[in-house]
């Protein structure tokens, strides 16, 4: 059983920790970095909840290892806000009420603004293929696509 | 979940991997992407002492074409194949495929040349692959060896490759004009397994004769199957209706489907027959026969 020492940036922050082989990302954010937005839903790689930006790409935290995230770039929901403000994205949920029990959001978050990062113009069919990873049991999604809809659009006007 | 506890190696170069597959065996599994083994070993449904990570490898993700053929780096994403122009504009079948495997944050991880070395039958890639008459790159201690598709899938999440070589490429002969290719996938819900799934590969002639047909299923028995008895239906003969469809009645008697929550035996070949009815179909319309 091999332990690494490894180093990556998380939301801006470089860190240096000691990692077990079998260690996953999501439990390292969570656990030793006490990043708790990322949040744990299936553990089983269907519902998006630990959905985190790894060198820009939305993926599943519980399905990478930590060891694997060595010298990368990790984006968080914690990490969407700058200097105080929201993220366009998070205003966005907030104003359209894109959430109810709020579980799925941050990996929604996340996935919203890989998306946005991309194309600031998605059809609606894009953004439900964007987030088709991202479970969410409440909404019935449309004021999650409204939320990404209007970020878009305010993205756009920046 | 937590997966057993096992050793994690980040080799930087092909043979530095081999040496370590060559020094550990068979207690030794190859990481691409993980998005089928980490799920495997978290549910402790297999287990590996070792982890040899082929994600450190720098020039194993790649699409180009190259000698007549379409090569893809074993270690590319599938999101890196779905978003290139050679995919999209010249193999839809692959661009097809790619965009029903798993979910978008999942192909953000999930690699092509790990979608067939795990030798699991439910895959999406293997039945486009046999369509296309794939070649497999392994390199091992003894140098480099290709692997026609139609003899890589050995058994269930078995394929040809030793324990000691690594899948670092997969080649596709770069179809001749009036080709198409489709694949087509049925599933409950985005992520899931294929309830069932058909690709095809057409060329036609000037006369809107079949000159190539690849036939296959996905999910239709311990390895994916290729349709040899349908592609001897269409070869030499007519694109019209009745051929396609006696074409598919015989891509699903080659079925071999198991009942689960997916479906009955007899569902899922039924299924099997209509969407290789519409593989075919869709493929003869991509190569301009209608």
């Amino acid at each position: 059983m091999s332990r690494h020492d490894i180093q990556l940036t998380v939301n801006g922050a470089a860190h240096r920790v000691q990692v077990e082989s079998r260690l996953l990302l999501v439990h390292l954010l969570r656990e030793n970095l006490r990043l708790t937005g990322t949040h744990i839903g299936c553990d089983t790689t269907h519902c998006g909840a630990c959905t985190v930006l790894l060198d820009g790409d939305p993926v599943k935290s519980c399905t990478v290892l930590a060891v694997q995230a060595e010298g990368s770039q990790i984006t968080t929901v914690e990490g969407l806000e700058q200097d105080g403000k929201l993220h366009p994205v998070q205003e966005a949920f907030w104003e359209n009420h894109g959430l109810q029990c709020g579980y799925c959001t941050p990996g929604m978050m996340i996935t919203g603004c890989a998306l946005l990062a991309r194309d600031k113009n998605p059809s609606e069919a894009q953004i439900r293929e964007a987030i088709s990873g991202n479970l969410c049991r409440c909404t019935g999604y449309s004021n999650i696509v409204k939320a990404i809809q209007s970020a878009a659009e305010h993205l756009r006007q920046q | 979940m937590i997966p057993s506890a096992f050793d994690y190696h980040a080799p930087a170069s092909i043979p530095e991997a081999i040496a370590l597959l060559s020094r550990f065996g068979e207690s030794a599994k190859v990481i691409s992407g993980g998005q089928s083994l980490l799920p495997l070993l978290k549910l402790r449904l297999g287990t590996a002492e070792h982890l040899v990570d082929i994600g450190r490898i720098a020039g194993l993700e790649y699409v180009r074409e190259e000698g007549g053929s379409l090569r893809i780096g074993g270690r590319t994403r599938e999101s890196v194949l779905e978003r290139s122009e050679i995919v999209q504009t010249r193999f839809p079948i692959l661009l097809d495929t790619a965009r029903v495997i798993a979910d978008p944050l999942v192909r953000n991880r999930a690699t092509v040349g790990g979608n067939l070395a795990h030798g699991d039958p439910a895959n999406d890639h293997p039945a486009t692959m046999l369509a296309l008459r794939a070649t497999v790159v392994a390199q091992g201690p003894n140098g480099e060896r290709t692997i026609p598709i139609d003899r890589f899938f050995t058994g269930l999440f078995a394929t040809a490759l030793a324990a000691d070589e690594i899948l670092t490429e997969i080649r596709i002969p770069v179809p001749p004009n009036r080709s198409g290719g489709a694949y087509m996938k049925l599933e409950r819900k985005v992520g899931d397994y294929a309830t069932a799934a058909a690709a095809a590969q057409v060329t036609l002639d000037g006369a809107g004769n079949f000159t190539e047909v690849g036939l296959a299923l996905t999910n239709a028995g311990p390895v994916p199957v290729r349709a040899s008895a349908a592609e001897d239906v269409l070869l030499g003969k007519r694109a019209d209706d009745a051929r396609i469809a006696e074409a598919a009645r015989r891509a699903a008697e080659a079925a071999s489907p198991t009942a689960d929550r997916r479906g009955s035996v007899e569902y899922k070949r039924e299924m099997a027959r209509v969407l290789a009815v519409r593989a075919l179909k869709k493929a003869v319309e991509r190569a301009g026969g209608r």
